[in-house]
């Protein structure tokens, strides 16, 4: 290898993308987009759950109760019911998706002492919010009635929770880290996937490979170029995330750097594999969009945990290299992972970069036809 | 290496390609003596590229075998890579990149010394003659000039055996002149040049000739010897107001005749008699004669005639 040879097309290469504005924009725009769109579009979080509170008592310990609620922020009151019927219709229309009822004989039943029911409805097409909202008011209620309970009972076993790395069970925090390996991944092969196709189209592959050239110089010097507007891709994407999203990052810059590389190492060989496969731009593009957005997105642990996956399922998560930078980048930021904690994923990622290269050397061949 | 053989630059022994069912090219020999221009004519599809890039180590051979440089085409087509240069039927520079950065880009990929590169670089500008616009994207540049800048990137490392593949298709007629003269210099200089064209006009420039017609050689010699091995019957040039009607007259008499610009050209077995024949003729169908004579065959006239026969 002819570390000369590397650096011309490496330079050739650069020129080519500085000479075309629209691809440069769109390698620098694409993360910067994904995330805030992502970013802001998927959250976990439940709270300012619409409610709809039907008060047959209209006692003060009833007005407490719902105040109560309300002021947790997790429950938002958007109507008093006049009657019954009204709860179904604000569900019915999704205006609401909280219906409580307070009984008539509420504060009665309290003041004297007896178990009282409550009965609420919730909206349940949308499990996981409904699943989250009662037990938001499981919790609320059973501190309320503690509080206004004339005897107060000492519990025997208190629970203290803590909780580590999420203290606030932000669910941004543990989504935009994921969100930046997958659109990373996507980015990655994106970049490198009309390099090749292009000088095929173009008829400037012909002469290319009259020439002496090697085919790992030839990848090698493709890949430098899009090696760097992939790190300043990573570099957005993280300053985004601590200061946009407010995200906190804890772990080494200087690791991240390091498993970045490994990670754009594969990424981008991933797209050079496909470009030199399809030798069409267009199919390029599309090929490698769906083959590493979907994995990505849905076998990485990113959204949907691999633990809760079928057997079969977690299995091909191994061979998706989204989910070892997912991994690595949750650690990186919550957990500020140090590297005998990462080495085993970076591995992973390292071994994928390995084969894709040489599966990208194995698949060009300097022939026509 | 035997004696004989250090003065060839390229031979092909019964060298096959197929694509699918189609025989592109279909057992063909060759050899070019080092320092020859080496012309490969045929028309259009007749497999002049396809065997052109066999020998550059672009195509695998079905069937054959042949040596370039020494390196059998077979087994070392990256060694023969280093040693010759290429210029593609389809221009093939960037064309989004400069002058400049084209011929930069080349001399880094042939890996020519740091010492050289500015030497070569104002050599090739100056015979391409971009000196002043070489900081002037390529798309921008007329027909001739990328031409010559193609030819100037493919010889960047002086290689010792260059292939040409229709380098003055698209060009006009005194570009074309221009880049002969370019190739002669070459050729002067002890590059051996392998050259395939579809214009028969350019053959008279080469050293040796082979004609190439559907994927086979009909035809292989120097130009002299080629006029008079396959040219038997003699070639009449006739001019007359009426090109058409006189070839529709000779026509009928069975006589082989083709339009070249306003005159016509007639095939005969021997001028002596079918002159005054021929004038007879024309005479009998009205047709005005201004001037008949026997001609030197051209090579065109030497290929339309082998063509025929094959």
């Amino acid at each position: 290898m002819k570390l000369i040879r590397i650096q011309a097309i490496a330079k050739k290469e650069m020129l080519q993308i500085v000479r075309d504005p629209l691809s440069l924009a769109m390698g620098f725009m694409m993360p910067v987009l994904l995330l805030f769109i992502f970013g802001y579009a998927i959250s976990l979080d439940v709270d300012d759950i619409t409610t709809i509170v039907y008060d047959q008592d209209r006692s003060s310990m009833g007005r407490q109760l719902v105040a109560d609620l309300s002021a947790s922020g997790y429950f938002k009151v958007v109507r008093y019911a006049e009657q019954e019927a009204e709860i179904g219709q604000y569900l019915d229309a999704g205006m609401a998706r909280v219906g409580l009822t307070i009984p008539v004989d509420f504060s009665r039943d309290l003041r004297a002492g007896r178990v009282t029911q409550l009965p609420i409805v919730v909206d349940g097409s949308d499990s996981n919010t409904a699943t989250i909202a009662l037990g938001y008011f499981a919790a609320l209620t059973e501190l309320y009635g503690r509080r206004i309970s004339p005897v107060p009972e000492k519990a025997l076993i208190e629970v203290r929770a803590r909780v580590w790395y999420n203290p606030e069970l932000k669910s941004r925090n543990f989504i935009v880290p994921g969100l930046i390996a997958v659109i990373m991944m996507v980015i990655a092969a994106l970049l490198t996937s009309l390099c090749i196709a292009r000088e095929w189209e173009r008829g400037t592959m012909e002469q290319l490979i009259a020439t002496p050239v090697k085919t790992p110089e030839l990848i090698l010097g493709k890949m430098i170029p899009y090696y760097v507007i992939g790190m300043v891709d990573m570099a957005l994407s993280i300053a985004m995330a601590t200061l946009l999203f407010e995200v906190p990052f804890r772990g080494s810059l200087l690791l991240l750097t390091v498993i970045s590389t490994v990670f754009l190492f594969g990424g981008l060989s991933f797209g050079i594999i496909i470009s030199i496969i399809t030798k069409s731009q267009i199919v390029s593009s599309q090929i490698s969009v769906v083959a590493t957005y979907l994995p990505a997105f849905l076998l990485s642990g990113f959204m949907f945990s691999i633990s809760n996956m079928t057997r079969p399922l977690q299995i091909i998560t191994h061979i998706i290299p989204a989910r070892y930078f997912v991994s690595i980048l949750k650690g990186l930021f919550l957990k500020g992972s140090a590297i005998r904690i990462l080495y085993a994923d970076a591995l992973f990622l390292l071994a994928f970069g390995i084969v894709t290269f040489a599966v990208a050397n194995i698949k060009f061949k300097k022939r026509l036809g | 290496m035997t004696d004989d053989q250090d003065h060839i630059a390229v031979k092909v022994e019964s060298l096959s390609r197929k694509f699918g069912d189609f025989v592109a090219v279909d057992r063909i020999s060759l050899e070019v003596k080092k320092g020859d221009i080496f012309g490969f004519l045929g028309p259009n599809g007749a497999g002049k590229s396809t065997t052109i890039r066999m020998l550059c180590g672009l195509l695998i051979p079905t069937a054959g075998q042949g040596t370039v440089g020494g390196y059998d085409i077979n087994t070392r087509s990256e060694e023969i890579k280093k040693i010759i240069g290429y210029m593609s039927q389809r221009f093939s520079l960037y064309d989004d990149l400069t002058v400049e950065e084209n011929i930069n880009f080349f001399s880094g990929i042939y890996n020519v010394p740091q010492a050289r590169k500015p030497a070569r670089k104002q050599w090739v500008l100056e015979m391409a003659g971009l000196g002043d616009s070489r900081s002037a994207l390529t798309r921008t540049l007329p027909g001739g000039y990328k031409q010559r800048l193609a030819l100037g990137c493919a010889i960047l490392h002086e290689p010792s055996i260059l292939f040409l593949d229709e380098p003055t298709s698209g060009v006009d007629p005194l570009s074309r002149r221009g880049f002969w003269k370019l190739i002669y210099e070459m050729s002067k200089a002890g590059t051996t040049v392998f050259v395939t064209t579809h214009y028969m006009d350019e053959a008279d420039y080469c050293d040796r000739l082979a004609l190439i017609y559907r994927g086979s050689i009909i035809a292989e010699g120097t130009p002299g010897e080629l006029r008079r091995k396959h040219m038997t019957a003699d070639v009449l040039e006739i001019e007359t107001e009426n090109v058409v009607t006189a070839m529709d007259a000779l026509g009928r008499s069975g006589i082989e005749t083709a339009i070249f610009g306003s005159v016509l050209h007639a095939t005969v077995g021997s001028a002596r008699e079918d002159i005054p024949r021929l004038k007879k003729l024309l005479a009998d169908a009205g047709i005005e004669v201004n001037r008949i004579e026997k001609i030197v065959p051209s090579l065109e006239d030497v290929f339309v005639t082998l063509i025929e026969q094959s």
